[in-house]
């Protein structure tokens, strides 16, 4: 049952990707990419997660933590460099 | 017993999740503007993401004995997630982008495309000032 759910599960969030993908390829303004990254950066957690659960491994864990704290950083830095054009002042 | 049921807890919030995350990323991708496109993956990509991290966690914990480590990721994700979204907002209203007649909503950030009136334009009233 976990199987069939893992398989639903990770061609759901991959679909989420390549929908996340096509925004950041088309969005017309600049925030609009921005929030894209920031939407397949989450997704990305996620199908890294699966991919443990799918390995029967816990190792992945960290790769996850990791992606999730310097994807919030950037985006933040991003967000702050559109807003005043410079990240510290 | 207990483990099919675990087990279909795990396999719901898997779906779940999916789920989730797949209408909020068909929201970013079809809505109209930046306003509207801004509520899919602040709100629905992580909720799913947070369903599928706790369908982990109660899976590692029926493997190999407690785990909370994914919960780390789960609570991080729900703390930043609003912040993120917060300066993305500010920063689309910074620059000033055109909203869809159909979103609600008139932001001081985008009221200043309106014509201006000087004092000498506005009207004054009946009878002018002695």
């Amino acid at each position: 049952m976990i199987d069939t759910a893992l398989w639903i599960a990770l061609a759901l969030f991959s679909a989420a990707v390549a929908l996340n993908f096509y925004r950041a390829v088309i969005g017309p303004s600049l925030p609009d990419r921005i929030l894209a990254v920031d939407t397949m950066y989450m997704n990305s957690i996620a199908l890294i997660v699966l991919f443990g659960i799918w390995l029967g491994s816990k190792d992945y864990f960290e790769a996850a933590l990791l992606i999730a704290m310097l994807g919030f950083v950037s985006t933040i830095a991003v967000c702050k460099y559109l807003l005043r054009g410079d990240i510290i002042e | 017993m207990l483990d099919s049921i675990l087990e279909g807890v795990i396999a719901l919030t898997l779906i779940a999740g999916g789920a989730f995350a797949f209408i909020g990323s068909l929201g970013l991708t079809h809505l109209k503007d930046f306003y509207m496109r801004l509520h899919g993956p602040s709100k629905t990509t992580t909720l799913g993401v947070g369903c599928t991290l706790i369908g982990s966690l109660i899976y590692f914990s029926l493997r190999e004995g407690p785990v909370i480590q994914e919960l780390l990721i789960t609570v991080f994700a729900f703390i930043t997630a609003p912040v993120s979204s917060h300066m993305l907002a500010k920063s689309a209203l910074h620059h000033k982008l055109k909203p869809d007649p159909r979103t609600r909503g008139n932001p001081i950030e985008l009221q200043s495309e309106r014509p201006k009136h000087t004092l000498e334009e506005e009207p004054q009233g009946d009878s002018p000032l002695p």
